[in-house]
């Protein structure tokens, strides 16, 4: 442990200022320790929008558990994007990579290059899998998973590695999509479902069925949804409707929730001039513009993860004036306070010590 | 002087909007062979590092240690001037890589990227060239501009400057913690000195790699390399304070005084950029190996645009300055350094009042032009 220390300094200082691994990482970008990085090693298209990407992560990289996600930043045309993305591929990496799997959002920044453009061979950066929208240790009798379109990509990892372990409890499975070929996975969900009897799959085909899921409905197609543990993934009308219904039922606590999008309750406010003190930039920014966004676009080093507003990696220190919180529209802020940069938009002239 | 007047107040931000209208044309156009160049650059410059110190510890072969030392000058040069002070400026920072970035960078030098970062990216590049505010190295240590009053002690500014030319990294290192200043009074010793000790951490930690860590590791070959790294070093220095000279200092530049900034409109500020700089004409490898800073003038318009841009716009600045009738002082590099010596031996001595004509050959021309900008610079304020 000691030489190894010693080592790595003798290292260091035949290399300072920069890093032994930012020579090793010439000769291959994974050898990096200090940066995670993976190489694309295959693209499967899954439906017409959506595609999944397998990566075979560099050294040191942490195996997820099944229903995480992981942070990837990816360079397009010139500039890096970070988005988190759930893991689809079950845990325990067989052949020592890790899948996503990704649906365009049209006009999006990240999702169509993931999509349509990427190629293998090429080197993204990665963190480690984080999120809590994981199976207990102690398995639960009874599961109940409610998903719709890619919000299915945490559960398939979860249903993946259920079915590696040739144990599958009661499942039932509720998933929306607008039509039978638009169901992210659907042969392999159907599969699953002839293979295991505890597995029951309910696929709701929003566009020939019409509408998106009622908690109405959902009561009928699992009558004992009040008494299973519950997951629910997919967009942000379907994860408010559950939580209502869940927290009518007082057990609110029986259901997990994945946000792929933060909830946005505010129209925002008149906006103003954001200076980033430690990077020197300074810009006008709306007063519905994430104070995230704000800064990446001015090309500020900006901190993130879930880009939810539920990890905290994004936190800042406000060094004056007040923001507004996106999720509710209040307020708030004083100095020296921090401030989640994700869900939260300038109220007038601010400062942020980035 | 209202006779040399040509440029009116509607001409300077004419040319100020032209200006901006470049810079944003640029930046809309930044993308993936902008990214594609500094990642190449960088993994070149990384490459001839480590191949040229790779190659020095075969230096009991002669040969070895001449191609080994001349890899390493070049790798530093690279490291130091395309790299190292474009990344510092923020040009690559709409990148947004988490390696390449003005606020995570450190270079190789004896000066932190921290300290230089505020002498010369904010000092520096907001008082380019206003006496008594920019701390430019050149504006302490020697007299540059007739303005300045003489002192005997500027007799000896060729040596100084020569000395300056071998030691560049330290000279920067020291003077960017303001001893002077604290000196005079205008700064506290306590944070000074925490500035002092900045630098000299990292001015220590470079000295163990190039003189004691390399040297050691190369055994019996621990002379040479430590010889070879040593004039690797000077090379760098020399090449570096040459090319950052003829940047500001070549007859024709430019000097203005605190008054003359005091409301300073955007145009205003682009042409007091202008006529503070001189360009180094010169072929593709050299103006990578000078940083771009070749291309002074553009980037004394432009800090923050990336370096590879900088001949590109060159010939628009150039149009530009044709078109309202500004000087744009450019020249090859033996013009330009010849031309920064003759001042520097001319103002080791008192003197002159104002320019003579016989100093530099179309001087008169260009100070007449120069000049006319300054009506409206004060009819603004
Ligand atoms: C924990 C977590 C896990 C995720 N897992 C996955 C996954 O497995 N697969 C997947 O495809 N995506 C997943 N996402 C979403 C993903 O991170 C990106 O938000 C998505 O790919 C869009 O990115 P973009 O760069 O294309 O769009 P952006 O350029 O970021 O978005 C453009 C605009 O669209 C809005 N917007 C964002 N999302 C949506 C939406 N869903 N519908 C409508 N408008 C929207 C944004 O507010 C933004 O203003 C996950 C998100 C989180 C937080
Ligand atoms: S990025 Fe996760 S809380 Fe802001």
């Amino acid at each position: 442990m000691a030489v190894g220390r010693f080592l790595r300094e003798a290292a260091t200082s035949l290399t300072t200022p920069l890093l032994p691994d930012d020579y090793l990482g010439l000769i291959d970008p994974l050898w990096s320790h200090r940066r995670l990085r993976g190489r694309v090693e295959a693209l499967r298209p899954e439906t017409a929008d959506a595609a999944t990407i397998v990566i075979r992560p560099g050294a040191g990289w942490k195996e997820h558990r099944a229903g995480q996600y992981v942070r990837v930043g990816v360079d397009v045309d010139g500039v890096w994007q970070w988005r988190p993305y759930s893991v689809s591929s079950p845990p325990g990496r067989p052949g020592g990579t890790f899948s996503i799997t990704v649906k365009i959002l049209v006009n999006g920044r990240l999702s169509p290059y993931l999509v349509e453009r990427i190629r293998p061979g090429a080197i993204v950066r990665l963190e480690h899998p984080q999120g809590q929208f994981v199976l207990p240790r102690a398995l639960p009798e009874r599961l109940l998973f409610v998903t719709a379109g890619s919000g299915i990509t945490p559960v398939m990892s979860i249903l993946r590695g259920l079915a590696l372990g040739d144990e599958m409890p009661d499942v039932v499975l509720v998933h929306s999509a607008p039509t039978r070929d638009a169901v992210i996975f659907g042969e392999e969900l159907r599969e699953l479902a002839r293979r295991f009897p505890g597995l029951r799959l309910h696929e709701r085909h929003t566009r020939t069925r019409a509408g998106r899921l009622t908690m109405t409905e959902l009561a009928t197609v699992c009558p004992d949804w009040a008494e299973r543990a519950a997951w629910a993934c997919g967009p942000p009308g379907l994860l408010a409707d559950a939580e209502a219904r869940w927290r009518r039922a007082g057990i609110a606590d029986r259901l997990r929730v994945e946000r792929f999008r933060p909830v946005t309750a505010s129209e925002g406010g008149a906006g103003g001039r954001v200076r980033f003190a430690r990077s020197g930039r300074e810009v006008d920014a709306d007063g519905d513009a994430p104070l995230l966004v704000v800064g990446e676009s001015a090309g500020v080093l900006m901190p993130s993860g879930c880009r939810t507003g539920v990890c905290r990696s994004c936190v800042a220190r406000l060094l004056s004036g007040r923001v507004r919180d996106l999720r509710t529209g209040r307020e708030h802020g004083d100095t020296d306070d921090h401030i989640q940069t994700c869900v939260s938009a300038t109220a007038g002239d601010i400062e942020i010590d980035l | 002087m209202a006779g040399t007047t040509q440029l009116t107040a509607v001409d300077v931000e004419e040319f100020g909007r032209a200006l901006d209208r470049l810079r944003e044309e640029i930046l809309a156009s930044l993308g993936e062979g902008d990214a594609r160049y500094i990642r190449r650059v960088i993994t070149v410059q990384r490459s001839l590092e480590a191949g040229g110190r790779a190659v020095m510890f075969a230096s009991l072969l002669p040969p070895a240690w001449l191609a080994g030392t001349a890899m390493l000058a070049t790798a530093k040069i690279l490291e130091n001037m395309e790299i190292g002070h474009n990344v510092l400026h923020g040009q690559w920072d709409w990148m947004r890589d988490p390696e390449i970035h003005s606020t995570v960078w450190e270079w190789d030098s004896g000066s932190s990227a921290e300290q230089w970062k505020h002498s010369h990216n904010y000092v520096h590049h907001t008082y380019t060239n206003v006496l008594g505010k920019d701390r430019d190295i050149g504006y302490s240590a020697l007299r540059v501009h007739p303005e300045q009053p003489w002192h005997p002690l500027y007799l000896a500014q060729p040596l100084y400057n020569l000395m300056l030319a071998v030691v560049f990294e330290w000279g920067i290192a020291i003077y960017d913690s303001e001893l002077e200043r604290a000196w005079r009074g205008e700064k506290n010793w306590a944070e000074t000195l925490t500035q002092l000790s900045t630098a000299l951490r990292k001015g220590g930690r470079q000295v163990l790699k190039d003189y004691v860590a390399f040297p050691l590791l190369a055994g019996p070959a621990f002379l040479p390399v430590l010889f070879g790294n040593l004039t690797a070093n000077t090379i760098r220095n020399v090449w570096a304070h040459m090319i950052i000279f003829c940047g500001h200092f070549p007859e024709g530049a430019e000097v203005f005084t605190e008054e003359q900034i005091e409301g300073e409109t955007r145009g205003e500020w682009y042409l007091r950029q202008m006529l503070g700089s001189a360009n180094i004409e010169g072929s593709a490898l050299f103006h990578i190996l000078t940083g771009n800073l070749s291309f002074q003038i553009e980037h004394h318009l432009f800090p923050d645009l990336p370096s590879n841009r900088y001949a590109q716009i060159a010939p628009e600045v150039r149009a530009l300055c044709a078109r309202f009738g500004i000087p744009y002082n450019t020249g090859s590099l033996p013009r330009q350094t010849s031309s920064v010596w003759k001042r520097i031996l001319r103002l080791a001595l008192p003197g002159p009042a104002r320019w003579p004509v016989d100093l530099g050959d179309d001087r008169a021309h260009r100070s007449e032009h120069a000049h006319a900008h300054r009506i409206p610079a004060e009819s603004v304020v």
